[in-house]
């Protein structure tokens, strides 16, 4: 490893926070502005945070601090494997670590609404890891490697050849994200469900931990995106821009939904989009 | 105080998420609360959320008398809150019992049980009032959370409740 990495590295994990809280605050504000409303100051989600530094520790078990801490941990290093080039399918494999753990840490709190909660996110991991692997097939298949160095050696921008699979990308964006019709096992903003689902338990500066490291895996999820247009900057810029605000559009024109109608829907929809996506590739 | 302490004192005042509990109001209160969210007050331009969680909030809101049925439920609540946490009591019922004090299953008002900070009258008081009340309850989280940091206010409040527990168990 040259220093050239090792800087890199050190400014994602200083940058990374900052630019997902700067959209978590931008969120808010669009939100609002699309609800009639003044909205909070950008910088909000960067309050919120310090003040639960700031509240006293109180936690079910220490399982659960330990929990925090590796999804915490396995974010910042998913993040870092995308932006060192690394394989995609690693990438997937530490992200999914850190989201078992967001699981088992709120399993380990005997409190039904964390409990459900933590069910529900398991049925969302089952319904977006399947689809995020197929785009990352439909990559393999047309760059031929499923390294990030070889999509940016492609030379040619991948949505003309996956447009299909990018749709299916924003399906998992859209989960990832906690959006609306998929904020079941929690939810963002003054929404409640089931209490808070999944961070119920989470109290103090655990939840900001998990916070954090939830800002780490948008960051995550958008470098991917803007992987599909990969050729130019400026291509990337529009193509990220375009999608969070679709994503924020859709989150305030849809209603929440249920696990199964989350199930049908991704299964259905996702896997077809996929599968003529990729027979398509065939053909070609 | 250092820079780290400073910036937390202040992310206090600008990010105070509610938790609202009904302690046996007739509603009125409780959709003057709702009426601070909507987009005519808009108290999320303050940071204000309402969370519904006690576990991730920084101030109590109760209205309504408290009696024997919920007194345990109201005092459970209060105390899943972290530290450093305010208590606002809406409307005349939570404040004193309002006309229902004298009920033979009504113990009072909110203070009975739990510590109130700001007393917020009216019948129901307006939304106008309530904002006012929770302005005043951050000033009293920022003394309060300067008490949290320099880590002095558990032991005795611990003790206290140890002590109000026991008293509740030979009731």
């Amino acid at each position: 490893m040259n220093t050239g990495t090792l800087l890199i590295i050190i400014a994602t994990i200083i940058l990374a926070p900052i630019i997902g809280g700067l959209l978590a605050g931008i969120d808010r504000k669009v939100t609002a502005w699309l609800q009639g409303r003044f909205g909070p100051p950008i910088v909000q989600p960067f309050y919120d945070v310090m003040k639960l530094f700031g509240k006293t520790r109180m936690v079910v078990n220490t399982w659960q601090v330990f929990c925090a801490y590796i999804y915490l941990f396995s974010a910042i290093l998913s993040l870092i494997l995308l932006v060192i080039k690394s394989d995609l399918l690693l990438i997937l494999f530490v992200m999914s670590i850190g989201a078992v753990f967001l699981v088992m840490g709120a399993l380990a709190a005997q409190s039904p609404y964390s409990q459900i909660g933590s069910q529900r996110e398991l049925l969302q991991m089952l319904a977006y890891e399947p689809l995020i692997i197929l785009v990352f097939v439909g990559i393999y298949l047309v760059t031929g490697s499923f390294k990030v160095n070889s999509i940016l050696n492609y030379g040619k921008p991948l949505l003309l050849s996956l447009p299909l699979l990018f749709i299916v990308l924003t399906l998992v964006l859209t989960i990832k994200l906690r959006k609306s019709p998929f904020d079941i096992s929690t939810s963002h903003h003054a929404h409640q469900e089931i209490v808070k689902g999944i961070l119920t338990e989470y109290a103090g500066p655990y939840l900001a931990i998990v916070e954090v490291a939830h800002w780490y895996e948008i960051i995550l999820i958008l470098g991917i995106v803007a992987l599909f247009w990969a050729t130019n900057w400026i291509g990337a810029a529009i193509l990220l821009v375009l999608t969070y605000f679709f994503e924020l559009i859709i989150d305030n024109v849809m209603a929440r939904m249920t696990w199964r109608w989350m199930l049908k829907y991704v299964m259905t929809v996702g896997l077809i989009l996929s599968v003529v996506n990729i027979i398509w590739l065939y053909l070609m | 105080m250092g820079m780290k302490a400073a910036l937390i004192n202040s992310s206090r005042l600008k990010s105070p998420w509610l938790v609202h509990f009904d302690c046996g109001s007739c509603n009125g209160c409780d959709i003057e609360i709702l009426a601070c969210l909507t987009p005519v007050y808009d108290v999320e331009r303050f940071g204000i959320l309402n969370v519904g969680n006690p576990k991730h909030a920084d101030i109590l809101i109760v209205s309504g008398t408290v009696n024997h049925r919920n007194k345990r439920v109201l005092k459970n609540v209060y105390d899943q809150m972290p530290d450093p946490k305010v208590v606002v009591a809406i409307g005349v019922c939570g404040c004193t019992g309002g006309i229902f004090r004298d009920c033979y299953n009504v113990l009072g008002g909110v203070d009975k049980v739990i510590p109130v900070d700001v007393y917020v009258p009216g019948c129901p008081p307006k939304p106008e009032a309530i904002i006012e009340g929770v302005v005043l309850a951050l000033k009293k989280l920022e003394e309060k959370g300067k008490k949290v940091d320099e880590g002095i206010v558990n032991n005795l409040n611990e003790l206290k409740n140890l002590r109000e527990n026991k008293n509740e168990n030979t009731l």
